[in-house]
């Protein structure tokens, strides 16, 4: 996936060079795309990383449940393919044990798999459910595993202040199939290239759901990450946060980390 | 009894062997837990057969420990987990198990698994006729999904065309059969004290099963041989009034299939078995379609479609699944108590006879779960095997509390 954008980035530049003229008139399109881009590539060479993190869901009226979960990443920085994902359930103790397996597609659907440790079954299931809520909480599976790069189309909309940064705000579009939403905007900074903010609006073109990163921490190995993710539902007045503990970059995780055939080996 | 009496002995050998390991052990992991389930049935009608206890309920508690443990570098495992049940009705329905007795070590791509285990094989819904390591827990619930742990020696090679399975089962676990007093019986009550096994070695028969499984884009694929003795016994009559479970030698083949297709799910599960007496084909298929949020809601709603076929001959252990549609419907609220619940239905083309089945669970506050399950079946003829369990229409609410 990776290569492919340095590719693009590449060619995209040689071409301005050599063809200067033409090509300027889409400058605000190749803009949008450079800058989701340069803040996709600040996340190159990660490898592999492991979390823990307590996902707090709270309805309108102040009620709270608390699930806490690993999650596993495995970068794939040489196809055209997404990166590999292990969520694994500690708590509420009834789902402790459950899994999600997903090998992260560009545009085709993920292919994922649900272990359930109850009848220690594993279950191959579609991940047509892009826009449906991830165990109940106000982040979409979409909003979970549609971070590639090329899974959107982007267009710079202006540059604005966010906290004591500066932002570019880019508008962009799902280019994938099942997506609940039409367009989201997202604040990078330009200090760090990190995401500060995303607006989600609904298949109405209405603003559905509002995220915030905060927390962000710089690792040794020169990667971002935010440790407090807050994503807010306007509609229904629904929040759900996600507290991640520090990450581990250090890991041996390797493909054979990745395979359904250990889904059920995890604990 | 005495094989209940071995487990007993040594779940308690090994939990009381684990407390100096635990003392000990510093960079190791350990996870220990425990869930406890009341449970209370409500039967809607006068039991059938003689000797059946008549009162309408039925009360059982069911404890299951759990203690896991990994060593600091992630390469061995080992998991405890007993399973205790009372009856206040039914004592054959009381039972000491052990679920999990295990130690594994994991290398680079293979693990070597020693011990008791549970292990499921499949993909459809209604009935699981590939999966057939462990012994299913009969009494506990007519699904078939709760099973006894499984003694065996398991190695397992991942590689880049899958994952091959080799099993090796020193040690046959036998059936439970609810009792005299207890519902879900034949007319006759089952010894299940006394089985019988075509085996000379009777449950020191070494079963063996090998099974691949790996997945192509939208396919995934298993397929399984097992070698051994049945897990479905034949109930042969005993000559003083009792039925005995008895345990033939068989060869099964199986596949089991799915594709995913966007919210399509198509399903098969295939065997073939081979018994002293019989060859038989039995197979179900289908598929599950999901409407994600419907009505404009977060909840799924998923219909589900499956055929059973069975041409197994008369004297093979009876089956319900030989000429049946089942049909259902899966609501999932996908909420914060993750509420879910399913209908389902299955009728005999042959002889009409109908099975519902209603499941719903959900979660109160953060360690308990709430469980309804209700069971009606309708049939009276002697042409299908459901008049057997006719009267046994049930409601059963289940609270589990978690630690």
């Amino acid at each position: 996936m990776k290569h492919r954008l340095l590719t693009a980035l590449v060619v995209t530049t040689i071409a301005s060079l050599l063809f200067a003229g033409p090509l300027l008139a889409n400058t605000e399109t190749e803009t949008g795309f450079e800058i989701a881009a340069r803040s996709d590539r600040t996340d190159i060479g990660f490898g592999a990383s492991e979390v823990q993190l307590k996902m707090i869901l709270r309805n309108a009226a102040g009620q709270e449940a608390t699930r806490s979960l690993r999650i596993s990443t495995l970068e794939k920085a040489d196809e055209t393919v997404g990166d590999k994902s292990l969520v694994l359930f500690d708590t509420p103790r009834d789902i402790e044990g459950t899994a999600l397996l997903s090998h992260a597609k560009i545009l085709d659907p993920d292919d994922q798999w649900l272990y359930l440790p109850a009848l220690k079954r594993v279950k191959r299931i579609s991940s047509s459910n892009k826009s449906g809520p991830f165990v109940g909480s106000e982040f979409a599976f979409e909003d979970f595993t549609a971070i590639e790069l090329n899974k959107f189309e982007y267009q710079l909309v202006g540059v604005e202040a966010c906290g004591e940064l500066q932002c570019d705000v880019l508008e962009r579009t799902p280019r994938y199939e099942n997506s609940g939403y039409t367009r989201q905007v997202a604040w990078v900074d330009q200090t760090d290239f990190q995401i500060r903010k995303v607006e989600f609006y609904d298949r109405r073109g209405d603003l559905l759901k509002v995220l915030e990163l905060s927390d962000y921490r710089k690792y040794d190995n020169g990667v971002w990450r935010a440790h407090k993710l807050s994503m807010n539902n306007v509609q229904t007045k629904k929040q759900t946060d996600l507290i991640y503990e520090s990450y581990a970059f250090d890991t041996e995780l390797s493909d054979g980390d990745f395979v359904k055939g250990r889904l059920s080996r995890l604990r | 009894m005495s094989t209940r009496t071995f487990w007993l002995f040594l779940s308690l050998v090994l939990l009381h062997a684990l407390h100096p390991v635990r003392a000990h052990a510093d960079n190791t992991h350990w996870d220990i837990s425990a869930n406890i389930d009341l449970q209370t049935r409500y039967f809607t009608q006068d039991a059938r057969w003689a000797g059946q206890d008549d009162s309408d309920g039925a009360l059982s508690v069911a404890v299951s420990p759990e203690f896991r443990w990994r060593n600091a570098a992630g390469t061995q495992r080992a998991s405890i987990l007993p399973f205790l049940r009372w009856d206040n009705v039914d004592d054959q329905r009381s039972l000491a198990d052990l679920r999990e007795a295990y130690w594994a070590y994991e290398g680079d791509d293979f693990e070597v698994l020693v011990g008791a285990n549970t292990v499921f094989w499949g993909v459809t819904e209604s009935v699981h006729l590939v999966d057939i390591i462990n012994q299913t827990d009969a009494v506990a619930d007519i699904d078939g999904e709760d099973k006894l742990g499984q003694p065996m020696i398991n190695l397992e090679v991942q590689r880049d065309w899958g994952l091959l399975g080799l099993y090796l089962m020193p040690y046959f676990r036998e059936r439970t059969f609810a009792g005299t007093d207890g519902r879900f019986r034949p007319p006759i009550p089952v010894d299940e004290d006394n089985a019988r096994f075509e085996s000379g070695a009777k449950q020191q028969h070494l079963d063996i099963a090998v099974r691949y499984s790996h997945y192509l884009g939208d396919v995934d694929i298993g397929a399984s041989v097992f070698s051994g003795t049945s897990r479905e016994p034949r109930l042969v009559p005993s000559g003083n009034g009792t039925l005995l479970p008895y345990y033939d030698q068989i060869e099964q083949v199986g596949l089991d299939l799915q594709y995913t297709r966007d919210a399509w799910l198509w399903k098969l599960e295939a065997i073939g078995r081979g018994t002293a007496s019989d060859n038989f084909f039995a197979a179900v298929g289908g598929l599950e379609y999901t409407l994600y949020q419907v009505f404009d809601s977060n909840a799924d709603l998923g219909l589900l479609v499956e055929y059973q076929f069975d041409d197994r001959a008369a004297t093979e252990p009876l089956t319900l699944a030989d000429d049946d549609v089942f049909v259902a419907a899966r609501f999932a609220l996908n909420d914060m108590q993750d509420t879910t619940a399913l209908v389902g239905l299955a009728y005999d083309l042959a002889t009409s006879a109908t099975f519902l089945n209603v499941e719903a669970e959900r979660r109160l506050g953060t360690s308990y779960v709430l469980e309804l399950r209700a069971r009606f079946f309708s049939g009276d003829g002697l042409d299908d095997p459901v008049f057997i369990v006719a009267n046994d229409d049930y409601l059963q609410l289940q609270l589990s509390r978690y630690f």
